[in-house]
């Protein structure tokens, strides 16, 4: 990684540490805590289920509520306060401001996903007092999260890159929604007919699908996620992301900084 | 070899619902900058400065035109190691402290981490914060941001600088420290190329300036020239004050205090004036030939062709 690109990229993160972004861990810590009396209410065995399902989809949730907030000021907030404007009169390339963000914003997530797994285990060790050898299984979990952090990063990214913090949360939001329910979509595809047909699986293709990165209920269920899937969702979760942030870089490219 | 040319640079600016209509923002500059000078760009509020800089920075993109700085395309990335860019009342990342944040530009300028250390260390006393530590930049005043937006853009010593309203919203003790810094990149021979509207920094600094207007460049000059050039009007001053009648009509202006009276006359009528004061047995005090300054250029720059009918 190039001296710049590497400079973007640890300030971003500094930016997010000493804005008190990882704060949040206390509440996921919390929240973990305050269910625990909910799980002693529960049968033995559903009480497991029920952490793994609360904790998993917590260390999702979090990341992408930070992923969006942090995401639509990544470019606008640097713009408006003019903090741009010396960076870019380096020999800074645009691409490498916008890759060093995405790559910040990145590192800031996973670092955050790590130590809410980490926070995860030590829970289920609290609360269910055994780790078995199939528990590793919900470390795929965590990946196919970290996967979706690098999607959601790409996307507030590139609305970042044109538009209003507004606009960008809204539509980062909206499409994180629908890329939960990607499956659906593609079955409405498969049942539509004509031209509804072509329409839904564009939009099926062109929107995120979040739906085949949630293997959370999966492995609560202690049931195996095949490597198949592991290997399709990584070159999926590349490939998207990739293309959304040259998006986002073609867009900045052109930009005049007002 | 000119440290900045700039050649038939313009921005018009979209406007309206459709963006159909452009505003013209810069209209056509040219303009040349020598190496080690201190160049002032005079205007108003909205006269077209920054938009020159930020052109310039590669910030926005021209409409048309081009530029070099130090024979290099301007949109060149690596002539950017050479130059530094103070923003206008800019803000920096205040979670960090001064030795990071200029650590930070210096590494995205591509100074060597061996010497980033020492240099960042040099450059902190030389702006006098040498004492601030690690405390963070939101705890800092605006005079002392103002010093570390000098410190970042002179932390990799390039050799032209940039500088967008370096004074304004600094009180008189900040300017002073703020002037003095740029007094000693002048003495280091750098060239240094200013916006501001604040025309007594621009007199005490800059070697030339031009003034701009509505986008459009309006004139440039040398100020060693405003400062010896002789406007065509001499100030007297004497003694006696029943003389005054018999000069009345050369006079502009004239103020009586008890027995003195001051008041402007016309170069042509010097003499007849000094004979007959002299006649009246008046006493003179002094008589001072009035000298052009840059206020009275810059006036003379903004209002020409204020008064020209409009072009629809």
């Amino acid at each position: 990684m190039n001296s710049r690109l590497s400079a973007i990229t640890l300030n971003t993160f500094r930016e997010a540490v000493r804005d008190r972004v990882l704060y949040n861990l206390i509440l996921f810590v919390l929240l973990l805590v305050a269910s625990a009396p909910l799980f002693s209410q529960i049968s033995i065995g559903l009480e497991k289920l029920m952490l793994v399902n609360v904790g998993l989809s917590s260390i999702s949730l979090f990341g992408v509520i930070i992923a969006i907030f942090i995401g639509i000021g990544l470019v606008s907030k640097e713009i408006e306060k003019k903090t741009l404007y010396t960076i870019l009169s380096r020999p800074v390339r645009r691409w490498e401001f916008i890759a060093g963000k995405y790559l910040g914003l990145l590192l800031t997530l996973v670092v955050n996903a790590v130590l809410m797994t980490a926070g995860f285990y030590a829970a289920l060790l609290i609360f269910i007092h055994s780790l078995a050898g199939t528990d590793a299984r919900m470390l795929i979990a965590v990946y196919f999260i970290v996967l979706q952090f690098m999607m959601m990063v790409a996307i507030t990214l590139l609305f970042s890159a044109f538009s209003s913090p507004i606009f960008s949360a809204t539509f980062a939001f909206a499409l994180f929604v629908i890329g939960t329910f990607g499956e659906d979509l593609k079955n409405f595809a498969a049942m539509s007919h004509g031209a509804t047909k072509y329409l839904v699986t564009g939009a099926a293709y062109i929107l995120p699908n979040f739906a085949s990165l949630n293997v959370i209920s999966q492995v609560a269920h202690e049931q195996n996620v095949s490597g198949q899937l592991v290997l399709f969702n990584t070159i999926y979760a590349l490939l998207y992301s990739v293309a959304v942030t040259v998006g986002a870089i073609l867009i900045f490219e052109r930009r005049d900084l007002k | 070899m000119h440290a900045i040319e700039i050649r038939a640079l313009s921005k018009d600016y979209p406007v309206g619902f459709w963006k159909r209509t452009l505003r013209p923002a810069l209209k056509s500059l040219d303009l040349t900058i020598e190496a080690g000078e201190t160049f002032g760009f005079l205007g108003p509020n909205g006269a077209g400065k920054t938009t020159t800089l930020k052109l310039l920075m590669g910030i926005i993109f021209p409409s048309s035109g081009s530029a070099t700085i130090l024979g290099k395309d301007f949109l060149d990335p690596e002539i950017k190691r050479k130059i530094g860019f103070l923003p206008e009342q800019p803000y920096f990342y205040d979670y960090l402290s001064a030795p990071e944040l200029l650590d930070y530009y210096a590494q995205l300028s591509g100074v060597p981490a061996g010497v980033r250390k020492q240099r960042i260390g040099e450059l902190l006393s030389r702006v006098g914060l040498s004492d601030v530590g690690n405390k963070q930049l939101r705890k800092f005043s605006k005079g002392m941001l103002q010093r570390v937006g000098i410190a970042q853009a002179i932390v990799h010593n390039p050799d032209v600088i940039f500088l967008d309203e370096p004074m304004s919203g600094l009180d008189p003790v900040g300017r002073h420290e703020v002037r003095e810094l740029i007094q000693s990149l002048k003495d280091d021979g750098k060239t240094i190329f200013f916006s501001t509207h604040i025309l007594s920094d621009a007199e005490a600094l800059c070697d030339r300036v031009a003034v701009i207007h509505k986008g459009e460049l309006r004139g440039v000059g040398v100020v060693n020239d405003f400062r010896s050039s002789v406007a065509d009007k001499t100030e007297v001053i004497w003694l006696g004050a029943g003389a005054l009648r018999a000069v009345e009509e050369s006079v502009v202006e004239p103020h009586i205090t008890g027995d003195t009276v001051r008041g402007t006359v016309q170069s042509a009528d010097l003499d007849r004036v000094l004979d007959i004061l002299r006649q009246r047995h008046a006493r003179l005090i002094s008589v001072t030939p009035i000298h052009r300054t840059l206020e009275e250029y810059f006036l003379s720059k903004t209002r020409e062709r204020e008064k020209e009918p409009v072009q629809l």
